[in-house]
């Protein structure tokens, strides 16, 4: 039993994991209470992006960041890291959701401003659907590799 | 912080808090506290039964005087005042004698409802609190215990529950003996109602009142008494006073209708069939008397459509319904303008002067006519609240949703076979087009409610029946959705004012017609089915004043109703009507020569910009640099500022941009006069449009209000520059057409902003070169602006767009306005809205976001089935537009849709509205074209005409036949989906300028519907033989009546004239062999050779042939907002192409003809 940089991975990416479930579960609340009619969709997009007020606040960190929504980041984040311990499979069961999210970001609406949400086509029926379903699918499958992660990280444990 | 409008919307639904008392704050009607009294004097009995009972004792006061007089002076102040402001009152209901048959009405009105509980005296809580009232008492008093009395044994009356409500109906039996027997079916209500309305004029007078209650009471049943009892409150139709009880009358047959409906029952929904045959009945029967005018109108139901009156709100009670009667629109008087204008749509009708025409005609001559023959329209106007009480007496029941519904059924069954299932093989038949403008098809409902539903140019639903679940949307293929003009200029609206607005406490629906009334007390929201209760301020009715009749309120009676908001209704204090244009003068602005034109139509029409006291105005011009203008009071002319930094743009002196219309309009016209001049010499030729927008937005934003910009090119320097995306080479050949999705999105973020700030963008273009209006259409899109378009324009080259130019800035320069609105639409449980198509920002699922509205904007709303609808018979929509008018009064609009649901495809499609399909088809291709590509959204097109017919095919038609089967009802969809295909948003193959094409696409989305269709397919007439025959007759002036021709080559011909109309355009073809009558008597020329080549008016000619032809097109284009220009053509015009562009059945280099379309449907449909 010895403590690999591929259990670290797996360690890091359990707890980023973690955070990736409480982003899924705001993100599908924060469909929700659109389609409920809580928040108007312009202050609704305004958080769901990040707007360039924020931007600008972390400008001085690096500008390379600020285009990527941080879950797309964190996800892309620890891909990277099951690419260099060289976790393939974990990487493989990774990598659909890794194209999915760059294929949506190049899909987004023409937009000055990083971010997907456009608040005027937000409350169109489909993209609202779609938008919460997309929420749900990635909170399930953010769950199932939690617990994916906390058997491989033990795995990984043990077996070395 | 955008959003402050957030609050706005809450308003509208939070409205819960008010309080129920709340009366009728008009004055006049001191109503509130009489209630109180009412109650007192009147009979406990009346007590008991219905609230109803009371407020007629309390009413009765005030209202006599005002009834028996209101219907007199139909004509006159029946508008202005206002149902329920105080004016009306007063004069309408002066007579005094009214009184006495008042309260006899009550009675019966109580009678009606006994329902409630069978207790009779028990009520008396109510009539307790109004009680004291009584004054006016005098006779009121017996009569409501009479009444009540009568009621209670009615209502008690086991008889089916119909009977009950019918108490009212009751009356009805008159005619119909049979029915009393059976008194509790529809039919008893429907009679009822006609009974209702006669009995209303006649009541009035006769003091037959108590007498007649005792009627009702004891033959709850008996038809021929109820009537009398009627009569008996109300008056006798026939005797004199009637004419004056008209309006109330009028009423009544709208009641009428709803009466049955209502019935007691209601709640009960019941399905007997009896309704439909019996309503129709009952219309008729009734009228007998002095009524008849009324029962006229109502029988003639037709109602609906007609009324288009296409200026003034008025509008009313005729319009919606076919009610004419109305008489609650009186009350209201709606939009001081048209005050004047009686027109009862129906009563129009019911003139017969132009019963057969189509909706829009019929507008007119309403209008034109209303004069004279109008008088219920007039009563009603004048006496709004008069009539109210005739109304009480139908509504009894009210329009409850139930009678409908059995009636329905039966209707439904019967009517929807015949013709609009008619198979059709459209290979075969040729002449398929209608020779005059095709109406809208009418729902199949029971008369009484059709009568009162919302009038089709507002309110339009592309399946009229609902089917019942998704998947039978699905399987019929046809897209489900709602065509709105909201704010279209009616000539009748009633107008209420109430400290009490009732809506349903869950859903925040507005209490409508297509309620149930499950006794006096509750009421059952027909979006949600809640039971609500009936406040106590509704029980009195101000337009019939008396109490206990909630279903004879206005409210209850008119599909179309605007209530001037409490101050629940507003966030702030309404905004005052400002106006701030944005003038492009760089060079190139100046070389076209628009500041002229817009400086003398802005000059001309400064006194007619709406607003009042407060309107403000202000100028911003623009070139690379931003120019304010100082119009301070107290200064000798205006100062210029500039501001040269446009990255960081700043308002130089923030509180004189904006000034006072009033005060400084000196100033402002002194603006106006030397703008022309002042940049005559530019040689700027940059435009910093992005910089402007911006201070233009920070000069509004702490007030909202409307800016108009004027932009002559591409807006290249600063925030927001745009370069040239378009390659003009490729507009014909490309494969695909690119960049019709902005190219920033700076627009829309301002857009965004401004609409937060309760401001609206209106863009003017105005240019020869490409403007990009993807991109710049947004900010107006977005903010619920218009677009205006004018290519080429050039003030010399280009005669035809200045004077288009011109009548359109007039219209919109004087149009009317609201301002901060938002737009709410609400349809019944199990239904949503899936996507809204039109100018606006969407702020919640069902709720739009109008900074400005304007009587020229129209909606669409893709709907989508939820839930099954399979417990009900009909659904209702809502439209509820909540704005500020310019002269400072919030109000809300509310129209109210009522559709049959449905279970079978054959019914589905028999119910189709092919007009609004193909309308609200446009406008889902629009969105496709710029979310995924035009062919995209072309394939799109044609697959919803093969589907649909597929689904015809193989679920509808028992019998295979060969050839190309459609519906009737469907048998223009092809040719619709084909001039769809051909139209300027959608064509390939055609060089079509990008700017053109999206202004196409706007227009689309954005015009109204029965706009929009010309555009889609254009109307070609012959006009070299126009003749008298079959000739409309408006105003003294006579409007031939040329029918319509296919827009084939085939139907043109060398020795005729031919004019087609397209909408914003229209263009005069000349054959080559024209009889040279038409051209010297119409075009003033002495042979073909001479028609010059720049022809855009027609010369005066006092000739027989100039008149009709000119008469024809003027009145064309009296029908619009907008201006089309006329351009007259021979075979060398260069304008030529773009007119055989247009004739849509023929083949092109790159598009089928329609009979190689049809053949290309068939072998995919056959597949």
């Amino acid at each position: 039993m010895a403590f690999t940089f591929a259990a670290f991975c797996y360690m890091l990416a359990l707890l980023l994991t973690a955070a990736l479930i409480f982003f899924a579960i705001w993100h599908i609340i924060a469909f929700d209470e659109l389609k409920t009619d809580y928040k108007n969709p312009i202050d609704q997009c305004n958080t769901l992006n990040p707007t360039i007020e924020k931007v600008k606040k972390i400008k001085r960190v690096k500008i390379a960041i600020k285009l990527v929504l941080p879950e797309y980041l964190i996800h892309f984040f620890f891909c990277v890291m099951f690419f260099c311990a060289a976790e393939w499979l974990t990487l493989c069961l990774n990598l659909p959701l890794l194209a999915y999210h760059v294929w949506r970001y190049m899909s987004r609406p023409v937009m000055s401003c990083p971010g997907l949400y456009d608040p005027t086509t937000i409350m169109n029926a489909d993209i609202l659907a779609f938008c919460q379903k997309e929420g749900w699918c990635k909170l399930a499958f953010y769950l199932l590799s939690f617990f994916y992660y906390l058997y491989g990280m033990i795995y990984v444990l043990v077996s070395s | 912080m955008l959003f402050e409008s957030g609050g706005i919307t809450e308003n509208l639904d939070g409205f819960d808090q008010l309080s129920w008392q709340g009366g009728w704050i008009n004055a006049s009607r001191p109503d509130t506290g009489e209630k109180a009294t009412l109650g007192p004097s009147q009979n406990p009995v009346g007590l008991q039964q219905l609230p109803g009972v009371s407020y007629g004792m309390t009413h009765q006061p005030t209202y006599n005087p005002m009834q028996a007089k209101a219907p007199a002076p139909p004509g006159t102040g029946l508008y202005p005042s206002g149902p329920y402001q105080p004016v009306h009152p007063v004069s309408s209901y002066q007579p005094g004698p009214p009184l006495s048959s008042y309260p006899a009405p009550s009675g019966q009105a109580l009678l009606t409802r006994p329902l409630m509980g069978g207790p009779p005296s028990h009520t008396p809580p109510q009539s307790a609190s109004p009680g004291p009232r009584l004054p006016p008492a005098q006779a009121t008093p017996p009569p409501p215990a009479v009444s009540s009395s009568s009621y209670y044994p009615n209502p008690r009356q086991p008889q089916p529950m119909a009977p009950a409500w019918h108490y009212n109906t009751a009356p009805p039996p008159m005619g119909q003996p049979t029915s009393m027997s059976i008194p509790p079916r529809g039919p008893v209500p429907n009679h009822v109602n006609p009974a209702a309305s006669s009995t209303p004029s006649s009541t009035p007078y006769s003091s037959a009142p108590p007498a007649h209650v005792p009627h009702s009471v004891t033959q709850p049943p008996g038809p021929g008494m109820p009537p009398t009892s009627l009569h008996g409150y109300t008056q006798p139709g026939p005797a004199p006073p009637p004419m004056t009880h008209m309006a109330p009358h009028t009423y009544q047959p709208s009641r009428a209708p709803y009466g049955p409906p209502p019935t007691g029952p209601p709640p009960t929904m019941k399905p007997t069939p009896p309704p439909t045959g019996t309503l129709m009945p009952n219309a008729t029967p009734p009228p007998p008397k002095a009524d008849a005018q009324c029962g006229g109108a109502v029988n003639s139901t037709l109602p609906p459509t007609e009324p288009d009156c296409q200026e003034g709100d008025i509008e009313c009670p005729g319009t919606v319904a076919g009610n004419g009667p109305q008489a609650p629109n009186s009350y209201n008087h709606v939009d001081n303008k048209m005050a004047g204008l009686p027109q009862p749509g129906p009563p129009g009708r019911h003139l017969g002067h132009y019963p057969s025409l189509p909706p829009g005609y019929q507008n007119t001559s309403a209008l034109h006519n209303a004069g004279p023959p109008m008088h219920p329209a007039m009563q009603a106007a004048t006496q709004p609240y008069t009539q109210p009480p005739q109304t009480y007496q139908q509504p009894p029941g009210g329009p409850g949703p139930a009678q409908l519904s059995q009636s329905l059924a039966a209707l439904s069954l019967q009517s929807s076979t015949p013709e609009s299932l008619r198979v059709v093989n459209l290979l075969q038949e040729r002449n398929l087009l209608p020779p005059n403008p095709m109406p809208a098809p009418t729902p199949c409902l029971p008369q009484d409610l059709q009568k009162i539903n919302c009038n089709p140019e507002v309110f339009r639903s592309t399946l009229t029946s609902i089917p019942q679940t998704q998947s039978l949307l699905n399987k019929a293929k046809m897209p489900l959705g709602l065509l709105l003009h909201p704010f279209k200029d009616l000539s009748q609206l009633p107008v209420v004012t109430s400290s009490t607005i009732v809506r349903c406490r869950s859903c925040r629906t507005y209490i409508n017609p297509f309620v149930n009334f499950l006794d006096q007390r509750r009421w059952k929201c027909n979006l949600c089915y809640r039971v609500n209760d009936v406040p106590e301020e509704f029980m009195y009715n101000p337009v019939s004043r008396s109490y206990g009749e909630p279903h004879k309120r206005p409210e209850v009676q008119n599909a179309t109703i605007e209530f001037i908001a409490p101050s629940e209704y507003m966030l702030r204090p309404p905004q005052p009507a400002v106006y701030l244009f944005i003038l492009d003068v760089s060079h190139n602005a100046v070389e076209t020569g628009y500041l002229n034109v817009f400086c003398q139509s802005l000059l001309d029409n400064i006194n007619a910009l709406p607003g009042d006291s407060r309107t403000k105005v202000g100028f911003i011009t623009f070139d690379s640099t931003i120019h304010f203008y100082n119009l301070q009071e107290g200064l000798s002319q205006p100062q210029m500022l500039i501001v040269s930094d446009i990255e960081d743009i700043f308002l130089p002196t923030p509180d004189s941009l904006l000034v006072n219309l009033n005060e400084c309009k000196e100033l402002v016209q002194d603006l106006l006069k030397s703008l022309p001049n002042l940049f005559e010499k530019t040689m700027e030729t940059q435009s910093a449009l992005g910089s402007a927008l911006q201070a233009a937005f920070k000069l509004l934003s702490p007030t909202g209000g409307r800016m108009s910009i004027f932009q002559t090119q591409l807006p290249n320097l600063g925030v927001g520059a745009l370069q040239s995306r378009e390659d003009p080479n490729q507009r014909a050949s490309a494969k695909d057409i690119q960049h019709l999705s902005p190219a920033t999105d700076f627009y829309k973020k301002l857009a965004l902003d401004c609409s937060g700030q309760q401001v609206a963008v209106d863009l003017f273009l105005l240019s020869s070169q490409y403007c990009d209006l993807a991109s710049l259409g947004c900010i107006s899109r977005y903010s619920a602006g218009s677009v205006y378009y004018y290519p080429s324009y050039h003030h010399q080259h280009n005669p035809a767009q200045v004077e288009c130019f011109q009548k359109d800035l007039k219209r919109y320069l004087t149009r009317k306005i609201g301002f901060e609105a938002v737009m709410r639409i609400r349809c019944t449980k199990g239904l949503s809205i899936h996507t809204f198509h039109g100018n606006f920002f969407v702020r919640s699922t069902d709720l739009l976001s109008l900074p400005n509205v304007n009587p020229d904007a129209g909606f669409a709303v893709q709907m989508s089935i939820e839930e099954n609808l399979d417990d009900m018979q009909v659904v209702s929509f809502q439209a509820a537009l909540l704005y500020t008018s310019s002269k400072g009064e919030r109000r809300i609009r509310v129209h109210t849709l009522c559709l049959p649901v449905v279970n079978s495809l054959a019914d589905i499609f028999a119910g189709a509205d092919v007009q609004a399909i193909t309308g609200l088809l446009a406008c889902m291709a629009v969105d496709r074209s710029a979310t995924a590509s035009l062919s995209d959204a072309r394939d799109a097109m044609t697959n919803a005409a093969i589907d649909s017919l597929t689904s015809y095919r193989q679920s509808v038609l028992t019998i295979q036949q060969p050839g190309l089967l459609a519906p009737a009802c469907l048998r223009l969809f092809p040719l619709f989906i084909l001039a769809l295909l051909k139209q300027k948003a959608f064509r390939t193959g055609t060089s079509t300028r990008l700017d053109d094409r999206l202004f196409a696409m706007c227009q689309l989305k954005y015009q109204p519907l029965v706009y929009a269709l010309l555009m889609i397919h254009p109307a070609l007439y012959r006009v070299d033989d126009l003749t008298d025959e079959g000739a409309l007759n408006i105003n003294d002036r006579t409007i031939p009546q040329p029918r319509v021709l296919q827009l084939s080559v085939e139907k043109l011909s060398r020795e005729a004239a031919f004019l087609m109309d397209a909408g914003t355009v229209m263009y005069l073809w000349i054959g080559r062999n024209c009889h040279p009558n038409f051209l010297t008597q119409v075009l003033g020329v002495p042979n073909y050779a001479a028609v010059p080549d720049n022809l855009y008016l027609l010369p005066e000619l006092d000739t027989a042939e100039s008149q009709r032809t000119r008469a024809f097109i003027g009145w064309l284009r009296d029908q619009r907002p907008f201006f089309p220009s006329l351009h007259v053509i021979r075979d060398e015009s260069q304008l030529k192409p773009t007119f055989m562009q247009n004739m849509i059945e023929d083949r092109t280099e790159s598009a089928l003809s329609y009979y190689e379309f049809l053949l290309h449907l068939q072998q995919q449909i056959s597949k």
